[in-house]
């Protein structure tokens, strides 16, 4: 073939069909017949799949066979991919870097939808991988060691069984927890489904194993503020919020509670979603680890406005007597960590149901959210287990749940929470065994996909709660008529699908079963993380199939219902699954970090110090000897920022390299 | 194919933010106008002002650029200085007489997988009506010019043409 042919690049092009999901839509052995037309191409060939076992071997053969000194595959997308056929590459004895990838699944046939358009691109993009293949140069995979501590953040289910699988794999974590307690929303819950196990006694002994185990440092009331590094090597800057106590020398023996000058509790209880009160010196729950009170300084008398004024007699201080536990002088202090990975699991909010106001939750006091019954009905809650309506002593006779408060619905949040359904459900076994009224679930679809769910739902049946298919239209007090008992009475209003009419049933209690959302600040963990967000602010999975707890950033793992809405033995499986990710990483000893870092050609650097300010990590430097810029490999990350601002374009980035970009651009442009 | 023409579109996307969002695009399956040749950079930052101007002098009707949003930059602030050299070239571009619209800059995140939809179907339109930049045509036209000028100065003729020879070189590159 007489081509124009520049030196001895030799390249083997290779095209994939993906089994169908690219040639249903690019015509392939098209692609490759025109590929071999271009310059310096010495093979040319479509394959079904390229990513499978015989596709690698093919490219290892070739390379072989051929003497080919260069490889593109044009296939996925090399975010997919590109380690794959790298690693290809490497077994066929070349250098992995002489190879280029050509996104023509995501970014072409799954995209467009005319055959000879796609065709034509796919085409396009070959020739500019090819143009930019033949510019690659041989570079070197740099290794840095790992440090072997990790960071969890978040100290839900999620946190804990994660601590605890590092932990007891010999590393140490630190455990960082915002709230005075780690537990998360397990910990106030009753029952969990479908098992009906007491949430405490599945969860306080792995909290107190948290808290005693000589490998995890528990940093509780504590929030991380910024984080430095890259994988391997993160700094991690962690507040410490004062709770007015010295962890250390707290005993948790409560004296300071129980002396308190406010004699009776009078201030909302968080934990008991303000159906309880506590004191301004407080312990969120009785199991709460670390056993450590804590001081609020909004309620406490000793502080006004959250400055200290030392003006109460501070008979708890008395009480605490020798053990000196209370510090009223504590200040916020920051400190310093040094992990090599760090797994992310800071949970989910309920929604807010006070956005569906046809509901009337916050109108009409008898309205709850289901998290708030998840207290009333435990014997550790607010009521001592005893269900009561909001005046304190009546028990209901007649209960209704609405299902799908907050999901499934395109005025609020679109998706399905997962949850909801199934706790539903234990909700009203719970609700019928306490008080034995009626109960009635009102459902769009039932929703019962796990191990023993839908055995659970029939149980239900069988115990007799009405089920009733139908999305609530609202709840009112509005009574109708005497005779329909509605009088005084929460009613629901419901299409009953089933049954084709509108109804109006009366209840004493309406139980709203509100859904699962990202944390309202997930947007600033996830920039402080460098991580993204879904359209729906759930924290984004690398791949959600093959890399669910991984993120777009190395050594950076997620797990739990800060990325979706899921039940606990999910999250529970995530945790592990992160651990064990978060493991793998730090057993090797070393990370590989993508070369793709800049430097700079002395001779031609003029000095000019453009480069400077620029560098977001201080890599570059100024060498006031030689009055030349230098970069420090070490902290370059690889962004080319100061590439593209160099006027004497004396600084180079590898793999992405101007010449490389120009024969890309070149490439996608040059006519036929 | 459709006998309408059909705009060239380079596109420089960063790693992280829209080529991600891009193939999520893919991954959706959502169908866009196959006009886009995208470029993955690590960062916006990264975009060099004359990878824009290579790519229109090399025949691209228009040119798209796709980093993070605002704050939410892989790499703290490439998007910023993107934004900043993107600001000056948009003026140097305009006295040029080459139209505004011809060069974009979309902040596309990861899960925006409908925007990349949305732009590329957008900017394809917009150029469509614009029609085409052709660059590379008018540098050949002007090659001609001067190789007809050279010949005119090798005749010995150089001394009567008139100046205005030169004129068509320094009016803006406009239709």
């Amino acid at each position: 073939m007489d081509k124009p042919s520049k030196s001895n690049i030799r390249i083997g092009f290779y095209v994939c069909h993906c089994g169908s999901n690219i040639a249903a839509m690019v015509d392939c052995p098209a692609v490759a017949k025109y590929v071999e037309t271009l310059p310096n191409v010495v093979l040319s060939r479509d394959y079904k799949y390229m990513c499978s076992d015989p596709g690698q071997e093919l490219i290892q053969k070739d390379i072989a066979e051929f003497k080919l000194n260069r490889v593109v595959v044009a296939s996925c997308s090399p975010l997919l991919h590109e380690h794959t056929f790298r690693g290809a590459v490497e077994a066929g004895g070349l250098n992995p870097f002489f190879f280029q990838m050509v996104n023509i699944r995501e970014h072409d046939s799954w995209v467009h939808t005319d055959k000879a358009e796609a065709t034509a691109k796919a085409k396009e993009l070959a020739r500019a991988a090819v143009l930019r293949v033949a510019q690659h140069k041989a570079l070197e995979v740099k290794k840095v060691p790992i440090h072997p501590d990790a960071l969890v953040v978040g100290g839900g289910i999620a946190g804990i069984h994660a601590a605890m699988t590092l932990a007891n794999a010999g590393k140490k974590v630190f455990l960082v927890e915002r709230e005075p307690s780690i537990g998360g929303h397990m910990a106030k819950f009753d029952k969990t489904f479908p098992t009906l196990d007491c949430a405490a006694c599945i969860l306080t002994p792995k909290m107190s194993a948290v808290g005693t185990h000589p490998n995890i440092t528990l940093l509780s009331y504590s929030e991380v503020t910024k984080l430095d590094g890259y994988v391997g090597n993160y700094t991690v800057t962690v507040k410490r919020k004062p709770r007015y106590i010295i962890e250390d020398k707290c005993t948790g023996c409560q004296d300071c509670i129980v002396n308190c000058v406010y004699k009776e509790p009078k201030f909302r209880d968080e934990f008991n979603e303000g159906l309880g009160k506590r004191k301004p010196v407080y312990i969120p729950f009785p199991q709460a680890t670390p056993q450590v009170v804590a001081i609020d300084p909004k309620t406490c008398l000793n502080f006004r406005n959250g400055e200290l004024t030392n003006k109460c007699k501070k008979s708890c201080v008395t009480a605490c007597g020798e053990k000196q536990a209370i510090d009223f002088n504590q200040q916020e202090t920051f400190l310093d960590l040094k992990v090599g990975t760090i797994i992310i699991t800071t949970g989910f909010q309920t929604f807010d149901a006070k956005r569906m106001p046809q509901y009337g939750y916050g109108k009409y006091p008898n309205v709850y959210t289901a998290l708030e019954i998840e207290r009333l009905v435990n014997t550790s809650g607010p009521t001592g287990g005893h269900v009561v309506m909001r005046d304190g002593k009546t028990e209901p006779k007649s209960i209704g749940i609405i299902h799908c408060v907050g999901s499934r619905d395109k005025k609020t949040n679109r998706w399905c929470s997962r949850v909801c359904c199934m706790y539903s459900m234990k909700l009203a076994h719970l609700l019928k065994e306490h008080t034995g009224a009626e109960v009635y679930s009102f459902y769009i679809d039932m929703r019962t996909p796990g191990k023993g769910y839908e055995e659970f739902y029939d149980k239900l049946l069988e115990e007799g709660v009405h089920f009733i298919r139908g999305r609530v239209g609202e709840v009112t007090d509005w009574a109708m008529s005497k005779e329909e008992m509605e009088e005084g009475k929460l009613i629901i209003r419901v299409e009953d699908t089933l049954a084709g009419y509108v109804r109006r049933i009366p209840f004493d209690m309406v139980v709203l079963a509100t859904g699962m959302e990202a944390q309202s600040d997930a947007q600033d963990v996830r920039r402080l993380f460098n991580m993204s967000c879904g359209s729906e602010g759930f924290f984004l999975e690398r791949h959600p199939k093959l890399a669910p707890v991984s993120t777009f950033t190395e050594g950076i793992f997620i797990a739990g219902a800060c990325q979706g809405p899921r039940d606990i033995p999910d999250t529970v499986a995530q945790a592990g699954a992160a651990a064990a990710e978060a493991l793998a990483l730090i057993d090797k000893g070393h990370i590989e970090q993508e070369p793709n870092t800049a430097y700079i050609i002395e001779e031609e650097c003029c000095g000019c110090k453009s480069c400077l300010p620029l560098c977001p990590y201080t890599a570059i430097t100024f060498d006031t000897g030689k009055k030349k810029a230098v970069i420090n490999e070490a902290l370059c990350k690889g962004c080319g920022t100061c590439v593209a601002a160099c006027p004497s374009g004396s600084i180079v980035q590898n793999l992405f390299d101007d010449d490389e970009i120009f024969s890309e651009i070149q490439g996608v442009l040059a006519h036929e | 194919m459709s006998e309408q023409w059909q705009p060239r579109i380079v596109a420089f996307f960063c790693n992280w933010c829209t080529y991600t969002a891009a193939d999520l695009a893919g991954v959706s399956r959502l169908k866009y106008a196959a006009n886009t040749r995208v470029i993955r950079l690590m960062c916006s930052g990264r975009v060099d002002p004359q990878f824009i101007l290579d790519a229109l002098a090399k025949g691209a009707d228009a040119v798209l650029i796709g980093g993070c949003h605002p704050f939410d930059c892989h790499y703290a602030e490439g998007n910023y200085k993107c934004l900043r050299r993107f600001q000056l070239l948009k003026r140097m571009l305009k006295d040029m007489g080459i139209e505004e619209q011809r060069v974009r800059l979309e902040w596309i995140s990861a899960a925006e997988g409908e925007k990349v939809k949305r732009v590329i179907n957008e900017m394809t339109e917009t150029i469509r009506a614009l029609g085409p930049l052709g660059i590379p045509q008018k540098f050949a036209a002007w090659d001609q010019e001067m190789e007809a000028f050279a010949a005119h100065v090798e005749a010995g003729e150089a001394l009567k043409t008139p100046c205005s020879a030169h004129a068509p070189q320094q009016e803006p590159a406009h239709v």
